[in-house]
């Protein structure tokens, strides 16, 4: 009996672990919400999202985060053009070309990369990084778009370096082998069968790096520029979403409107990401069922 | 006089490895078959590391005819017909010795463009692989990346393949649909298509039925029989009453060696050599 009722116990334990998750995740949306809802009985909706002036300490306030979500947007566009790249490169380099003493050298170092604070990617951005685009560019501020995105897309590179590797590696060996008895070459083989079969991981690697990049913190503050206003060159200075709640949110008294207007900023953030998230998942679904594997 | 021009046609196609095209006519003239081999190995030796995996083999094949290589697991029949098209090379650390002749030229010289020499010897493997694509573009692959095709001669050639491989009747509403979707012996037979599609004159069959039921193994062996007109066919088997009911010539591989090569009949009914008979009787193996 006693044993039977610590198997029950062990069970609804267990069973509590594997369901907190989904508890936090309701948390976290139900106070969002909440805490965003009240901003909207002060700006509209569209005013909110499409509003080019973000003023929250004038008098009387202005709540319009276009500038921001098109920060956000222009740092994660710049930043993918970096990442995407490099990392999908990286990845097909480590899968096809690089022998196993290179491997064993670099995949570690790639993974090593992952595992830099931001912090650290911010103060490179701000003290080499921004001082030597300003110089070289002549600009006002070298904290600009430029700075942000070249520091997010090699903070995403090793995301998707190594998750793109791992859906290379996925690729059944037989299909390689069907190419080249065909008379196809590496390259062929590569670019024709392999890239084409590993495609919907490597766009989910691409989605997971671009999330990375869109939600990143610490180094947007550090290296963006801070400057509300809708980028019209990629040497403006910025304020992305994340920069403008984590600086002003200790400044906006609980409880007024900017303090509901950086609720919304985050409940948009969270949408956008919590969307990228769902689209990699969907297809890598789609993909596993494409290779017939059922993991 | 026309197997001097053949060969010189085979030594351009093979030497030059720019894509000359080899002579027409390669299989027309019945009276050459049974001259020359189309393929032999003289002394091969092969290694996976410090192991050696096969054991100064000499054989030929004879243009049109089915040879089967019996033997257990591990004795080295799939390691020797994945030399024959060089796929052996994809493995890191192994080493030939010896020569392998296709219409006597030495297809392991370096010279040897070995995606012109995969081209003439194709290959359908143990288990079907057809490429996550559709059913149209796994047999269209091989001819687009030749690339010399125009889009009409492409799709006649995918038609023509998948009929010669009693395949079109089950598929041609369906062309566009993924080759996935298809049944194990249907994919099997994708794969013989997608292998006819680019022209071979050798085709490897490394335990084709491997994972396919009686009545789709049924299909390839019949399928296989029909091939032989056309082309010289070497087939790895473990199933010996398929070697028996396909095949003209045997081979008795056991522990890397050649033990016993011969006429099927011969090599089922009175085999020379005592492991042989003890192999086909279903004392060991």
């Amino acid at each position: 009996m006693i044993k039977r009722n610590k198997e029950k116990g062990i069970e609804w334990l267990f069973t509590a672990l594997a369901f907190s998750s989904l508890v936090f995740l309701t948390g976290i949306v139900i106070v969002l919400v909440k805490e965003a809802l009240p901003i909207f009985s002060t700006v509209s909706l569209p005013a909110f999202l499409g509003g080019e002036s973000w003023y929250p300490t004038a008098e009387p306030p202005e709540f319009g985060i276009f500038p921001l979500i098109m920060a956000s947007f222009w740092v994660s566009a710049g930043a993918m053009l970096i990442c995407v790249p490099l990392g999908v490169g990286s990845a097909l380099y480590l899968h096809e070309l690089a022998g196993e003493r290179q491997r064993a050298v670099l995949k570690p170092v790639i993974e090593v990369l992952a595992s830099v604070p931001s912090i650290i990617y911010g103060f490179f951005g701000m003290v080499i990084l921004a001082p030597f685009l300003q110089d070289r560019f002549n600009l006002p501020i070298g904290l600009c778009v430029l700075s942000t995105s070249i520091v997010l897309g090699v903070m995403a590179t090793p995301t998707v370096a190594s998750i793109a590797e791992d859906a290379l590696g996925y690729v059944p060996r037989s299909f390689r082998e069907a190419s080249f008895a065909l008379g196809a070459n590496r390259w062929e083989t590569l670019t024709r069968v392999i890239i084409p079969a590993a495609g919907s991981g490597i766009s989910t690697a691409v989605i997971l790096g671009m999330s990375r990049a869109i939600g990143e913190t610490m180094t947007v503050l550090m290296v963006a520029g801070g400057a509300a206003v809708v980028p019209s060159s990629i040497f403006d200075p910025v304020r992305p979403m994340t920069a403008a709640i984590a600086a002003e949110m200790g400044e906006a008294p609980v409880g007024s409107d900017h303090y509901h207007a950086l609720f919304a900023v985050a409940l948009a953030l969270f949408i956008v990401t919590f969307a990228f998230n769902i689209i990699a998942e969907l297809i890598s679904r789609r993909y596993r069922l494409k290779l017939g594997l059922s993991r | 006089m026309h197997s001097a021009s053949k060969e010189r046609g085979a030594a351009d196609f093979l030497l030059s490895g720019n894509g000359v095209k080899s002579a027409p006519g390669l299989f027309g003239e019945a009276e050459n078959s049974c001259i020359e081999p189309k393929i032999s190995a003289r002394g091969v030796n092969f290694y996976y590391g410090p192991k050696r995996a096969l054991k100064d083999i000499n054989m030929d094949f004879s243009p049109r005819l089915i040879t089967a290589i019996i033997g257990p697991s591990g004795c080295g029949k799939s390691t020797f017909i994945r030399l024959l098209n060089r796929m052996n090379e994809l493995v890191p650390g192994t080493r030939l010795e010896g020569e392998i002749l296709l219409d006597g030229l030495d297809i392991v010289a370096p010279v040897c463009d070995v995606a012109e020499l995969r081209k003439r010897v194709g290959m359908v493997f143990q288990k079907p692989n057809p490429f996550p694509k559709s059913i149209f573009e796994n047999v269209a692959y091989g001819l687009e990346i030749n690339g010399s095709l125009a889009r009409r001669a492409i799709e006649e050639k995918v038609e023509d393949s998948l009929k010669k491989a009693a395949l079109w009747d089950e598929v041609k509403d369906r062309l566009r649909e993924s080759a996935l979707g298809l049944s194990g012996g249907q994919q099997q037979r994708l794969c013989i298509a997608r292998c006819l599609a680019v022209e071979p004159e050798v085709i490897l069959f490394d335990e084709p039925c491997a994972s396919l039921d009686p009545i789709s193994t049924a299909k390839i062996e019949e399928l296989i029989l029909t091939l032989k007109k056309t082309y010289t066919i070497v087939i790895v088997t473990h199933n010996m009453q398929q070697a028996a009911r396909v095949s003209d010539r045997t081979a008795f591989f056991l522990m890397g060696e050649l033990i016993e090569y011969g006429g099927t009949g011969m090599i089922f009914k009175a085999p020379h050599d005592r492991r042989t008979e003890d192999y086909i009787t279903g004392r060991f193996g």
